[in-house]
């Protein structure tokens, strides 16, 4: 038998053993985000340089909707994701049901320099987006809708409308059309918001299930005013659509970095999320894509521009215009029986 | 008096069974561990949390929404069944009386939307329904309306696409079936002085009855799951209950909850075979022959 074989064959191996153990000293992450052009800005302004800095190794995965993969892998009591990118509510309900780690705070200075609204024992705000009234500059080229109220009013803004299939954001809408102060909004008078609802169903052509389908609905002409988020929106009006929206009365919404419950990697999890909070990677993410940085500390530093800045939705002067959502009430009980009661009021 | 000596073909006979098990137990290994114990673990699941309990059920069969989701699936799958049926027959009948070439020509036209995605045709269906699409364009075009009708986002839309994706289903059994109803049976009554009518009628279709009810069976049972036509094209207002099994995941933080519907639909698909086949073999069904 030829020797060298041998020895280069052993050798081979015990180098493929080495390379497996040392990738697993070098410390790593599983992330995981929804995917799409999101990801891949978040990929540019915050994981790439995260894991430069921190000498880790983030692997990344993606998942619309990261809550059935959060139950199903803390039930079977060996996750495998690290830190999840998910709407802030699912955060909290999964902090309260014993699936997601609570936050050492001391460990994650960047996270505990931000307002209090902005985190919660269980999560860091990572980044905003905003439910937004948005309608065709083509059907309403001037004295167009302005308010929730306006698009309640189907005598002085005649047009097809389209809301989320959701009731999150959408109650909240409800009851700013009836008059409720941003502000005042919690705990939503959830009766109340589905009164006005029941008075606005007739006119809805279309209620939205994804994103995707909100974006094509109003590039298509299918609807001249409805509720979406504001970067599909003005990724719609980039490509050209003669389509935008208004912050005023938008509903302010986020999502929050949190870590699975017995996560493999846990104190490196919580090394990357205090680097992923940082106010300097936080301001790349809207050099790349139209969502505001989770940390407000962002827009002190001189990266995002004031034009730019202005555009945001969590830009500190449209903030003021908006209502904050509150991820608390909507995970506790009356927010958990308002969803459910979604289903039946759809379905009358 | 009868002797115990062994049958020789008795024994061949009992060897090459051994030899079948053997050749199809991969298969069944495979079904078992990819349905069986999946479907079970499922039906485990809906009484099963915490302790026995038919919550999940109790849910499902008296709150409004659940009944309501499920007449208007069975609602949706009998108009497409029906519509299906009427659509497909002619077309099964067509190809069956022109030479092979044709037929093959037909049958191909009838399959080749197979090979798209039913993501993208159900798109095709927003393109060419929504209010700036193609119909609605082009009948305003010829002033027949004023207004844009509205063609989707509601039940409408969903059963359109949904005939479209199932139509193959329809056809090809239909086929199958009239391929072996011997001509000749055509020409007797014809020189029985039937009318060629009265021969469709009296002779043929009958005599395609169990094509069209393995069709009919397969189009309603696949329409009865059906959750991509229904979430794009129905506006968010026609709720099929496929689409309850996932929003039951969302609502009820539990598997237990969608479990019970998927369960509930299950047996009804078993209920529907079950009743099917007391009027013709399920292997015709399934099997197409």
């Amino acid at each position: 038998m030829n020797m060298r074989w041998t020895v280069g064959l052993g050798c081979g191996l015990v180098g493929a053993i080495g390379w497996i153990s040392a990738a697993d000293a070098a410390e790593q992450i599983t992330f995981v985000s929804q995917g799409g052009a999101y990801q891949q800005a978040q990929t540019v302004a915050i994981l790439d340089p995260s894991a430069k800095k921190l000498g880790i190794t983030i692997n990344q995965d993606s998942i619309p909707d990261a809550w059935p993969a959060i139950k199903t892998q803390v039930g079977s009591g060996k996750p495998i994701w690290d830190v999840v990118d998910t709407p802030t509510g699912y955060c909290l309900r999964g902090g309260e049901q014993g699936l997601i780690e609570k936050l050492d705070f001391s460990k994650i200075p960047n996270a505990a320099a931000m307002p209090e609204a902005y985190r919660s024992p269980y999560s860091v705000s990572y980044e905003f987006y905003s439910s937004v009234l948005a309608y065709s500059q083509k059907t309403f080229p001037k004295d167009a809708p302005n308010s929730w109220a306006d698009f309640w009013d189907v005598k002085k803004f005649p047009g097809r409308r389209a809301l989320r299939n959701h009731p999150i954001a959408t109650l909240e809408a409800a009851l700013m059309a009836d008059g409720v102060a941003p502000d005042k909004l919690y705990p939503l008078d959830v009766d109340r918001a589905f009164k006005k609802l029941e008075e606005i169903k007739p006119n809805i052509t279309v209620w939205w299930t994804s994103g995707a389908q909100s974006a094509q609905l109003l590039n298509d002409g299918e609807v001249d005013m409805e509720m979406a988020w504001n970067g599909r929106v003005s990724a719609v009006a980039k490509e050209g659509a003669k389509v935008t929206f208004t912050y005023n009365q938008g509903i302010l919404q986020s999502t929050s970095l949190c870590i699975l419950k017995g996560a493999p990697n846990l104190e490196t999890a919580v090394k990357f999320i205090n680097e992923a909070v940082d106010p300097l990677h936080q301001a790349n993410l809207p050099l790349n894509i139209d969502y505001g940085p989770g940390n407000p500390k962002a827009f002190e530093t001189s990266v995002i521009k004031p034009e730019r800045a202005a555009q945001l939705p969590s830009e500190p002067a449209n903030a003021a215009k908006q209502a904050l959502m509150s991820y608390a009430w909507w995970s506790s009980p009356s927010g958990e029986a308002a969803e459910k009661r979604w289903a039946a009021f759809m379905q009358k | 008096m009868t002797t115990s000596v062994p049958d020789p073909s008795q024994k061949h006979q009992r060897r090459e069974h051994g030899l079948m098990l053997a050749l199809v137990s991969p298969a069944l290994l495979v079904i078992l561990a990819l349905i069986v114990l999946p479907v079970g673990w499922l039906a485990w699941q809906s009484v099963y949390h915490d302790g026995f309990t038919l919550e999940n059920y109790r849910r499902v069969f008296t709150e409004d929404i659940y009944w309501r989701s499920f007449a208007l699936t069975f609602e949706i799958s009998f108009a497409v069944t029906v519509i299906a049926l009427l659509l497909g027959y002619p077309v099964a009948y067509l190809a069956n009386s022109v030479p092979k070439g044709c037929s093959i020509l037909i049958l191909s036209l009838v399959v080749l939307p197979f090979w798209t995605s039913v993501l993208v045709r159900a798109y095709a269906w927003l393109a060419l329904l929504q209010r700036t699409g193609v119909i609605n364009q082009f009948l305003r075009y010829l002033d027949v309306i004023s207004e844009p009708l509205a063609l989707v986002h509601n039940t409408l839309g969903t059963v359109v696409a949904t005939v479209h994706i199932l139509l193959p289903f329809m056809v090809l059994p239909l086929y199958a079936t009239m391929q072996k109803i011997p001509g000749d049976l055509m020409q007797a009554g014809a020189s029985l002085g039937a009318s060629p009518s009265m021969t469709f009628f009296r002779v043929f279709l009958p005599l395609s009855l169990p094509g069209m009810l393995a069709g009919c069976t397969m189009v309603f049972v696949l329409c009865l799951g059906f959750y991509i036509t229904p979430e794009l094209l129905g506006g968010g207002r026609t709720v099929m209950v496929s689409m309850l099994v996932s929003r039951n995941v969302e609502l009820y933080n539990q598997f237990g909850a969608a479990s019970a519907v998927a369960v509930v639909l299950l047996l009804s698909v078993l209920a529907i075979f079950f009743i099917v086949s007391r009027f013709i073999s399920l292997d015709r069904v399934l099997g197409q022959k």
